[in-house]
């Protein structure tokens, strides 16, 4: 069952997803998704509890590989190469592929610390190298006036906002090509939110965006294509304005006029 | 003139270039230290195998030490009640019998005790006296029992001669039963005060453990038993201790683990007399913990030293099944509770 | 009118019979909570009573001579504890030094490592075992291996199995406060590309740090006082020594030479050091859970 979806010749493929399969265990709960992710854009995941939105996300950076009742069967293809099965050290491969959680975690150390953490994993930069990249990490995720004067202090001393901005920042900072966002705002005010979802649309430029909410009119917002998901199936695809106005599927529209869900 | 700007990433096209270079990925990425995930794994792993190594190491050891004493008095040493360093002839009874009273006359002292402070420092004590009253019962756990022994010795056991034994003597002496147990000198040492010294000992542990199941105890259930009109009594004993029991027959296992194991306590005041004369409670005796804390170092390499860890294997038996019968209580009222649910 | 009457009556004995059980059950409440609160008083006056003698007899013996003397002979006026208290600083610190680097890296196991499959929860039913062994037993097994292999008592054998104490306590509590340590701190540094090692000691360990570090304070309160895994490891020693190759005094072991004699400057010297042990350790456990509250 091919359930490819036709997208503008003009866009450029990020991330390729054919034939893929997820098990908890025995119970099947991705059934054959086959997706194609642009570049250079905000993709969303949306739909009910349980449809499969956060897994999906978890294994484009093989996230369930930590849980060993958790397996996937399939292709994803990040740039033409298959990530589940890429011979490739799986750190090297997250380090492409950066991922910001539903409640903000940040480490228990400094502020500067926290941005730094990444970087140092994989590159040596001398003193005054890294402090020009975790000032540019933070102001790209416009936290560097809020915290410029405070980088010795601990992270957990921050609003939720902030905390949250701060490991979009530290993601940022290791340079992926690929950043996903398990529902980033879940635990945010509104006024957060709303920050979050400007940095989101400026990040696209230089990063793939993908992100999966429950909140309907997040994706509505700040997406350009919309995945509507039904319990492990991939029910529509396409860009936001169709998915939402014009929607292929009785499903897609039952869900978005708030039928279920 | 030209007008000094601050210097930023406009001006500085050095600085330019390395802020455009950020937001490229790089070329090639490589870990810093690819084999420390192995070698810390392997530490990891091997500090698990190490500890399974030495339980091993422990039960070989003693089985290994004893074999003289298997060897000659087999099974029999388990019942026998000599116990002879100058005829070389050991049993083990008197030790075993010591060893199991005195820890259930500490647990029938100190099971109800617990529960009451239990009850009182979760539904009667006022919220401000919680805190220090709790830190208290815990401080008592701390206290090293070799402090408990000495106070037992020369502070506690002549005020319970005066005090407890000797009118209880004059009570029950005649009665059938229990003046048999009340029988003999009463001068403080012996079993009870043994009993009584390890029930103070091992209060603290089985208090802390139903404090802290009582404490989890969901409110909702304390609240619908409140609503039906039952009184505190009847809440805390029909259906939060039911509710809990497998934490609390826990915490009993480990205050009775405990009081098997106990060694100072224990040895300062049961009088070290191998010898079982009568059902006295009031007797000298000796437990396995306290004949191995008097006799093991001065013991020489031979029968006597042999039938000493033949007795120590045999304590480690005893708590050994203790524990693994608790766990497996557990498991099983556990998976009661599942089916139930 | 009397069918009417049979109804009345029957309500009234049972609205009798319903008082007459609730009066009961409220005495039997009011007995029940009296008690607790004797279960309670009772608890409370054994620590008091214990510690007040401690404390009075204890203090008596303090004196400068208790820190710079040693062990005298029995009825010697003069004297001191030096010897014992070297001995037990000495061996404890070494004890706790040898032992928590492997409950950690064991409780790291457990807690990053195993917490499905054989190996892990076979580790925790022995560390279980082990936790409840009788302390006497682990000198037993030092005895067998060490002293008798060496054929001498020394100060090393008393080290190793007060390590073996420390150890199945640090694995407790290394695992306790790992396994709080929500999951999705760990993915995030996943996340990153983070290495497994660099995980669980940048991020987890150092986000348990106060709860482990109470348990290795708990760890060592708890062998300051044990008594029973010296005896025959470690022996004792009336002279001052430092080579932990030979026998050791400990304050634990010279107390309980002292206590059981009938010297009374020994009795004396007893209660002194009685005195010290308890202080320390209940210092030790106070500091513990007040470092542990302020880091929350």
């Amino acid at each position: 069952m091919d359930k490819r979806v036709d997208l503008p010749i003009a866009e450029k493929l990020k991330l390729t997803v054919r034939n893929l399969n997820f098990y908890y265990g025995n119970f099947l709960a991705l059934k054959n998704i086959n997706l194609d992710i642009p570049e250079h854009k905000v993709t969303a995941f949306i739909g009910p509890s349980g449809c499969g939105k956060s897994t999906l996300l978890r294994t484009f950076n093989r996230m369930f590989e930590l849980y060993p009742e958790q397996r996937a069967e399939g292709e994803i293809l990040l740039d033409g190469e298959n990530v589940l099965t890429s011979k490739e050290d799986v750190s090297l491969i997250r380090a492409k592929i950066g991922m910001v959680f539903q409640k903000p975690t940040p480490f228990p150390m400094s502020i500067y610390d926290n941005i730094a953490f990444g970087v140092k994993l994989f590159e040596t930069l001398p003193r005054v190298e890294m402090d020009e990249r975790v000032e540019w990490a933070l102001k790209k995720a416009a936290l560097w006036t809020e915290v410029k004067d405070k980088l010795n202090q601990s992270g957990s001393g921050l609003s939720g906002g902030q905390q949250q901005r701060l490991c979009i920042a530290r993601g940022i900072a290791i340079k992926p090509e690929v950043l996903l966002l398990d529902e980033p705002c879940s635990a945010l005010d509104p006024i957060s939110t709303g920050k979050i979802e400007e940095l989101i649309h400026e990040l696209k430029s230089d990063y793939t965006v993908v992100i999966v909410t429950h909140n309907m009119q997040q994706a509505a917002r700040a997406s350009d294509y919309t995945a509507y998901m039904y319990l492990g199936d991939l029910i529509e695809f396409g860009p936001t304005s169709e998915v939402f106005m014009k929607p292929k599927k009785k499903e897609t529209e039952d869900y978005i006029t708030g039928r279920f869900g | 003139m030209t007008a000094t700007l601050p210097a930023s990433a406009l001006n500085d096209p050095a600085k330019m270039e390395r802020h455009q270079s950020h937001a490229r990925p790089p070329a090639t990425r490589r870990q810093t230290v690819p084999w420390a995930d192995a070698v810390f794994s392997a530490l990891a792993h091997g500090a698990a195998w190490l500890t399974l190594a030495l339980l091993a190491g422990i039960i070989v050891s003693l089985v290994i030490g004893a074999a003289p004493a298997i060897r000659e008095f087999g099974l029999g040493f388990l019942w026998s009640s000599d116990w002879d360093p100058v005829k070389n002839k050991y049993g083990g009874l008197v030790m075993i019998y010591g060893t199991l009273m005195t820890s259930l006359i500490a647990l029938v002292i100190a099971v109800p005790v617990s529960f009451g402070i239990a009850l009182f420092l979760t539904e009667l004590s006022p919220t401000w006296l919680k805190r220090p009253l709790g830190t208290a019962i815990e401080l008592l756990a701390a206290v090293p029992s070799i402090v408990y022994g000495m106070w037992g010795l020369l502070v506690f056991s002549p005020l319970l001669s005066t005090y407890v034994q000797q009118p209880l003597q004059s009570l029950l002496g005649g009665v059938p039963y229990l003046g048999a147990l009340v029988s003999g000198p009463p001068v403080g040492i012996g079993l009870l005060s043994a009993g009584i010294i390890l029930a103070i000992m091992i209060i603290p542990f089985i208090a802390s453990v139903m404090r802290d199941v009582f404490e989890v105890t969901p409110s909702l259930l304390k609240e619908s038993a409140y609503g039906l009109g039952a009184t505190t009594w009847e809440v805390m004993f029909k259906v939060v201790l039911p509710y809990t029991k497998t934490g609390v027959v826990g915490g009993v296992m480990l205050g009775l683990g405990r009081a098997l194991g106990e060694t100072m306590a224990v040895t300062f005041v049961i009088g070290n007399q191998s010898q079982l004369n009568s059902a006295s409670l009031f007797e000298a005796a000796n437990s396995i913990t306290s004949v191995l804390a008097n006799e093991f170092a001065e013991a020489g390499a031979g029968l006597h030293q042999a039938s000493l860890i033949y007795l120590g294997l045999v304590l480690f038996f005893i708590t050994f099944v203790v524990l693994a019968f608790s766990k497996v209580l557990l498991t099983r009222l556990k998976k009661r509770e599942g089916a139930r649910a | 009118m009397s069918s009417m009457a049979t109804p009345t009556q029957a309500a009234i004995a049972l609205l009798n019979s319903r008082l007459r059980k609730h009066a009961q059950r409220k005495r039997v409440n009011a007995i029940a909570l009296v008690l607790s609160l004797a279960a309670m008083a009772f608890g409370l006056f054994w620590l008091i009573w214990i510690l007040f003698e401690t404390v009075r007899l204890g203090l008596g013996g303090l004196s400068w001579s208790l820190f710079t003397q040693m062990t005298p002979p029995p009825q010697d006026e003069s004297g001191g504890l030096a010897n014992a208290i070297f001995g037990s600083v000495t061996m404890v610190t070494l004890a706790t030094l040898l032992g928590t680097p492997i409950g950690v890296l064991a409780g790291i196991y457990l807690a990053e490592y195993g917490q499905k499959g054989s190996l892990g929860s076979v580790t925790r039913f022995i560390n279980d075992i082990l936790l409840a062994a009788p302390s006497i037993v682990i000198g037993l097994f030092i005895y067998s291996v060490v002293v008798a292999r060496v054929k001498s008592f020394s100060a090393w054998a008393g080290v190793l199995a007060l390590a073996l104490i420390v150890i199945p306590v640090v694995i407790r509590t290394t695992e306790n406060m790992l396994t709080l340590i929500p999951n999705a701190l760990r993915e995030a540094a996943y996340a990153l590309g983070t290495p497994k090692w660099k995980v669980i000691m940048t991020v987890t360990l150092k986000s348990a740090r106060a709860g482990v570090l109470t348990g290795i304070l708990l760890a060592l309160a708890r062998i300051a006082g044990e008594t029973a895994p010296l005896l025959f490891t470690a022996l004792s020693n009336q002279f001052w020594t430092s080579d932990l190759g030979s026998p050791m005094a400990s304050l634990p072991v010279t107390i309980f030479k002292f206590a059981m004699s009938p010297y009374e400057n020994w009795q004396k010297l007893a209660w002194a050091g009685v005195f010290l042990i308890t202080m320390g350790v209940l210092v030790l456990n106070i500091l513990a859970r007040t470092f542990l509250r302020n880091k929350h």
